[in-house]
């Protein structure tokens, strides 16, 4: 399917950018990888009359692990994430859940900025910047402001952008030594939308779960943190009791979307067996790690 | 927009409209048919090229996005008309049969090659996931692909 015709603009600074964003007054669209949004105009589920290109702005690409955060820039691609020695210690669950981004071709050029604008539901970086409670750092026409995660992510395709703002940079903070993490996910092939998908995370306090996190995507309208199955863990010991608990509660707990690849039982089903799979999964890489 | 870039070596000026992806660029503008598109939606995998050393999907990228990039297509891979060890390999392992998908295939294992000489089959496997091939099945590609790594190891670019 060809594209339907716009104008292009390929702005060198944020300034430039925004105030084009600004003029078009919501009919233009910022494009970055282009790896969602493409599509979604060859389908002619977008048709913007304008695109700013992001590609010649300077500053939105790199990835700095700091003692108290870690910044990620809205230019990172995936596969700059999946090649990070750096983000691969300090925030491990990341890399492990961007493997399940679509294919190779793809990773080479999509960012996580265009992600997080596109808001897809079955999309893992807005999950795990929601389960993180990463910031979101936006620029616009009348200046900058940031938003938490969960806040930017309004809907499927959803977010509560402006129509002249663009994403600059995610911000997660830094996690404590020792905290676990899980992650695991359901497609009909490897790199396809999930139907579902589940991350965690947790600290142990002696024996017992603490500060525990825990988030669904891909089952649900957005990507979202599921307060019942957090409250499972909580205080609790980390053994298949425990982690059978937590995955009974995320599944009574969600309201699953339906579509032609799964019924809504099905997902509700399917986000039980994959948080408990991955609580299990955490422990495991645990006891890997002391052998 | 007039854009510049480099494919296969050669620079190449260009007036395109803004809706042209790099594929149709490639195909139409420079008569480079080697580069197949078939869903036009980045699922199958058919026109993967290389730009700056990356494999990307041809109709995903704008080629007013590929201004100033170097591209590589399935013809630039064997420059003197002789096969590429990979296309050597693919040959010997039967590794294709219609051919349409063959030319994305190829552009992708040869990054892949390229970046990592000692790629795992698990790896090969996962990278393939991104093309589409409806007549050979994948075995015989993998197979073709874990034999080409000893040339990519000898360093060099072994598609020139």
């Amino acid at each position: 399917m060809k594209l339907p015709a716009f104008d292009y603009a390929c702005p060198e600074t944020l300034d430039e950018a925004t105030a084009l964003l600004a003029e078009a007054g919501g009919d233009a669209k910022v494009i970055a990888g282009g790896q969602s949004l493409l599509p979604f105009m060859a389908f002619r589920l977008a048709a913007p009359s304008l695109l700013v290109d992001l590609r010649k702005i300077a500053g939105l690409d790199g990835i700095e692990v700091a003692d108290g955060e870690i910044r990620l820039g809205a230019m990172v691609r995936w596969r700059d994430i999946l090649d990070s020695a750096a983000l691969a210690r300090a925030l491990p669950l990341l890399p492990a859940a961007i493997g399940h981004v679509a294919h190779y071709q793809i990773r080479n050029r999509g960012t996580l900025g265009g992600s997080l604008a596109h808001a897809d539901p079955a999309s893992e970086f807005p999950c795990i910047a929601v389960l993180c409670g990463a910031s979101v750092d936006v620029v616009g026409a009348g200046g900058h402001r940031t938003i938490p995660a969960d806040e930017l992510i309004a809907g499927p395709m959803e977010t509560t952008l402006e129509d002249d703002e663009i994403i600059v940079a995610v911000r997660f903070p830094r996690w404590p030594e020792g905290r676990r993490w899980a992650f695991d996910e359901f497609a009909l092939r490897h790199g396809d939308l999930a139907i579902a998908a589940v991350a965690a995370a947790y600290d142990m306090d002696g024996p017992h779960i603490a500060h525990a996190r825990v988030a669904v995507m891909g089952a649900t309208d957005t990507p979202q943190r599921v307060p019942p199955a957090e409250d499972a863990l909580n205080g609790r010991a980390p053994d298949d009791d425990t982690f059978g608990a937590a995955a009974a509660a995320a599944s009574a707990a969600i309201e699953p979307t339906e579509d032609l690849h799964a019924g809504a039982a099905y997902r509700r089903a399917l986000v039980g067996t994959l948080l408990r799979r991955a609580l299990a999964e955490s422990c495991a890489r645990e006891r890997e790690a002391a052998e | 927009m007039k854009i510049a870039l480099t494919v296969n070596g050669r620079p190449a000026a260009l007036d395109v409209a803004p809706r042209t992806t790099l594929a149709d660029c490639l195909r139409h503008a420079l008569g480079l048919t080697g580069t197949h598109l078939a869903c036009e939606h980045g699922v199958c995998g058919a026109c993967t090229v290389i730009v700056d050393g990356a494999a990307v999907r041809g109709c995903l990228t704008l080629a007013v996005q590929a201004d100033g990039a170097e591209v590589t297509t399935v013809e630039g891979l064997a420059g003197d008309g002789a096969l590429t060890p990979l296309q050597e390999a693919f040959r010997r392992h039967h590794a294709l049969q219609c051919g349409f998908c063959t030319a994305g295939i190829l552009t992708t294992l040869h990054a892949l090659l390229t970046e990592n000489p000692d790629v795992e089959a698990c790896e090969i496997r996962e990278v393939l996931s991104g093309n589409i091939c409806r007549c050979t099945g994948y075995i015989p590609i993998v197979e073709a692909a874990l034999e080409a790594r000893a040339a990519y190891r000898r360093g060099g670019d072994p598609a020139q």
